[in-house]
């Protein structure tokens, strides 16, 4: 028990409760220096949609805020109203809408203003699209040939088939690229000849909170960073049964010299923390489970229209907004 | 409704377009005509869709 007691808030899971090696983060105090002393940020991962880092030394309340700001608060555009001048497909128009809504698109919503009841004619607050397809056979080419793209011509439609229309000067700040759907094959209807669709749709700027098509991330979530110790060394069969009980990657086996295998920690950060290996009786002593009550490790997925570390620090100016309007309204009353 | 009679009379020149049940072939049929398609000759017919804008909520 020695190795757990660090200077480390830690959860230990037991087979059957958890329990704290020092109190709880969460009846701690805040204060604001000591906050500033032991925050850090570590970046582990960024690409163009998906974003892994570390906040450490901070309290669960405020990395839950930033959690639930991304998912609800932070705004993106998505298309909301949909005017059908032509359905024939056998798609029902409100379930075609409804469908529509769901297509991420790539706007920054940062370039638009939120819609309000009575803006009128406005080209700062939407988008407008066009959807005007029709299905026909293919006459003559191929007439052996049973593929359905040679029989049908626009059998499939795709979001490719969205056309965007500016509004007003949207033409000279805006590029058909930046603003329309963010993949181009998501399959929104099927046709056959005759079937024809011809839509208006429009696209404005909300919150998730409003509807989940507005919320600028596929997900945001956080966990604790796992920490798994050895407390004894095992060998032979148990290791290899140790390693099952957890992650692949977790638990690595090192071959030593005399020819014994043993188990080692390799990387306890992406153990799913299950706790399996407590079925066995005689491994249940060899382990100590733990998570780091401060050290969150948060993923966050964008859907496409802004970047995810763009979406974090959206979050973190919406958290200081709020709170800074809090402070007027104290002020004032 | 104010004018019934020019309503009365648009209706009776132009033709209405019917989709047949069968072929789904577009047939124009006028009032007295005989209910049939021109293509398969079946006889059930269907309207077509609205010409007027609906406008939904994508929710």
């Amino acid at each position: 028990m020695a190795s757990i007691n660090d200077d480390k808030p830690r959860v230990i899971l037991n087979e059957f409760k958890t329990t704290q090696n020092i109190p709880s983060v969460l009846d701690q105090t805040f204060h604001i220096k000591t906050f500033k002393k032991n925050l850090r940020v570590v970046i582990v991962r960024l690409d163009n949609l998906e974003l892994e880092f570390d906040l450490i030394g901070i309290h669960p309340f405020i990395a839950n805020t930033f959690r639930r700001l991304m998912l609800s608060d932070v705004p993106s555009m998505a298309i909301e109203k949909v005017h059908i001048y032509n359905n024939t497909s056998i798609i029902q128009d409100e379930v075609l809408a409804h469908r529509l809504g769901l297509i991420p698109l790539k706007a920054d919503p940062r370039l638009f203003n939120f819609k309000v009841a009575d803006s009128g004619e406005n080209d700062q607050d939407n988008l407008e699209f066009e959807l005007k397809i029709k299905c026909t056979r293919i006459k003559d080419e191929n007439k052996d040939s049973s593929r359905i793209d040679d029989i049908y011509k626009n059998h499939s439609v795709y979001s490719k088939h969205i056309k965007w229309i500016p509004n007003g000067n949207q033409a000279e700040t805006f590029k058909e690229e930046d603003v329309g759907p963010v993949h181009d094959d998501i399959l929104i209807a099927k046709l056959r000849p005759g079937h024809e669709l011809d839509l208006k749709l429009i696209a404005v700027k909300s919150i998730g909170r409003d509807h989940a098509k507005f919320s600028p991330v596929a997900t945001a979530f956080y966990r604790l960073l796992p920490d798994i110790k050895l407390t004894r060394e095992v060998e032979g069969e148990a290791a290899e049964r140790l390693q099952k009980c957890f992650s692949p990657g977790v638990i690595g086996l090192r071959h030593l010299k005399d020819g014994r295998t043993v188990a080692v920690v390799n990387n306890s950060r992406y153990d799913s923390t299950s706790r399996n290996v407590y079925r066995y009786d005689d491994l249940k002593d060899a382990v100590i489970m733990t998570k780091i009550q401060d050290h969150f490790i948060f993923s966050v997925e964008s859907v496409g229209s802004m970047a995810p570390d763009v979406i974090f620090t959206e979050a973190v100016k919406m958290l200081k907004e709020k709170c800074m309007s809090l402070l007027d309204e104290l002020e004032q009353s | 409704m104010s004018d019934p009679s020019t309503k009365d009379s648009a209706t009776t020149k132009t033709p209405m377009v019917y989709i047949c049940g069968e072929c789904h072939s577009e047939n124009e049929i006028r009032p007295r005509d005989p209910i049939r398609c021109r293509e398969c000759g079946y006889r059930i017919m269907y309207k077509k869709r609205t010409k007027r804008l609906i406008v939904f909520d994508a929710r």
